[in-house]
Parts: structure tokens; sequence; C-alpha cells
């Protein structure tokens, strides 16, 4: 049996898992920090 | 642990911290992963697909470590009221049920070439699938807690129990001899040729640096969330 498309699968799968969510989770950070550095500036 | 019980100490450190673990992090899983898929030797029982270890490994390992993680934080919740301490289990969370996830996914990709099968209900097997069904349920009772405005006991005494789980998907290669194999790596050393072990451990420690990236980052958006809210809340009263 070929083993490639197996690890090839693994290796995608993981990747497109990591960044997904090291993404998400930046956008979420720079979004929220934004947010909060804009209202503390506000009187 | 207690002088980082203040929000704006953990930041002033979080802040500076979190790029580098990141790009630390993603460099040593390239310098991992690119050896391992292209120069390193294929093993002599499992063939090529031993290089899938460098992905399952680090994954099954921070998918344990995640939950470690969880429940050391939902104990300080409970004994110290520590105040960041149910922000980081939360923040834990994501990341946490990601890697068990994957950690399912890249051994059932493993085990179709090495075993013949896709799933057998083996001891290691069910207890990575009863950690990641914990995750899920750890992030829908904590979601609904942080709605809420509570103080979200209930899902940290949940983070203690689950922890339960944990000896059992270590130990359990010994306690039901099926068909995953045993420990290859222990304290006392290692039965792993050298030439395979060490893009092992260098994914390893990279997956082990994003991981705690990605839980500063979580944890700075929910500060700045709950930052953001209290502000709001103050303006309507105004």
């Amino acid at each position: 049996m070929n083993h490639w498309p197996f690890i090839i699968g693994a290796y995608a799968v993981t990747a497109a898992g990591t960044i997904g969510v090291l993404v998400a989770s930046y956008v979420r950070m720079r979004r929220a920090e934004r947010r909060a550095d804009a209202l503390s500036g506000r009187r | 642990m207690h002088i980082f019980a203040n929000p704006a100490r953990f930041l002033s450190i979080a802040r500076p911290l979190t790029p580098w673990l990141g790009w630390a992090g993603g460099l040593l899983i390239l310098a991992a992963l690119i050896p391992g898929l292209l120069l390193t030797p294929a093993d002599y029982l499992q063939g090529q697909s031993v290089r899938i270890m460098y992905v399952h490994v680090p994954a099954a390992w921070l998918g344990m470590a995640g939950w470690s993680g969880i429940a050391i934080c939902s104990l300080m919740q409970l004994i110290w009221r520590h105040p960041l301490a149910a922000v980081a289990a939360r923040a834990i969370a994501l990341p946490g049920a990601l890697f068990a996830g994957l950690c399912l996914i890249s051994g059932s990709l493993w085990g179709r070439p090495t075993w013949g099968t896709w799933w057998e209900w083996d001891g290691r097997l069910t207890s990575m699938l009863v950690l990641f069904f914990l995750y899920l349920a750890y992030i829908a009772l904590s979601s609904a807690g942080a709605e809420r405005g509570s103080s979200d006991r209930i899902s940290a005494i949940f983070g203690v129990v689950g922890a339960a789980n944990i000896p059992i998907i270590h130990y359990s290669v010994e306690w039901w001899r099926t068909l995953h194999q045993g420990q290859s790596i222990g304290l006392g050393g290692s039965k792993i040729d050298a030439s395979l072990l060490w893009p092992l451990l260098v994914s390893a420690l990279g997956f082990t640096l994003l991981f705690a990236a990605i839980v500063l980052m979580r944890m700075r958006a929910m500060l700045a969330e709950s930052k953001v809210e209290a502000r709001l809340k103050r303006m309507t009263a105004e």
C-alpha cells in the first residue's frame, strides 16, 4: 500500500487546523485590543 | 503564580512574549517537519507512515497537556479565586480540543496503512476520544458560564474531575494490551533510533511553543473583551 496519501492527508489536516486556530486567535485578539484601546481613549 | 494574578502585570509579560513564542514555534515546526518528510529514513516496520508520528505525537501530547493545564487552572480558580485562572482555562480549551482532534485524525490516517484499520475500540484510542468529548463539553459549559457572567464554578469542577481521564490515557497501553503499542519514550530514555527521534522532539517543542502563543492570544482577547464590556456598561450607566 502506498503510504504517501495518508502522510500528506495527516500533514494537511494538521496544518489547516493549526493555522486556522492561530489566525482566528490572532484576529480576535487584535480586534478586541483595538476596541479596548479606542474605548479607553474616549472620554 | 500569584504574581500573575494582576491582569496588568500579566499583560506586560504576555504582550512581548506572544510573537516570540509564535515565531519560535513556527520555525521549529518547519525545522522538524521538512526534514521529517523529506530527509529522515523510513522505519523498518512502519515504513514511510512513521512520518505521521511527527505530527501525531505532538498532537497527542498537547491534547493531554492542555487538559492538565485546564485542571491546574481550575484548581487555582476554586482554591485561591485567581482572577486569571478561569480566563487561562477557557483559553486553553479550544487549542486543546483542536490537538486532541488532530491526534485522533492523524492516528486514524496512520492506522489504516499500518494496522489495516481506521479505528479500533482500543483502550488508548477510546480514552483519547473521551478526552476530545470532554473538551467539547468544557467549551460548551464555560461559554454558557461566560455568557451568564457567573463565576463559572461548574466548569472549574468539571475541569478538575475530567483530569481523571489523563492517567487513564497514559496507562491504557499497560492496563489493556490491545492494538496500540506501548510507550516508546519515558523518563528512563527512548526506544526510538536517534535518526527518527530528533524530528519528533523538535516538532513537539515547536508545537508546544505555538500552543502557548495561541493560549496567550486568546487570554489577551478575553481580557480586552471583558474590559470593553465593563467600559460599555459604565458608559451606559453614566
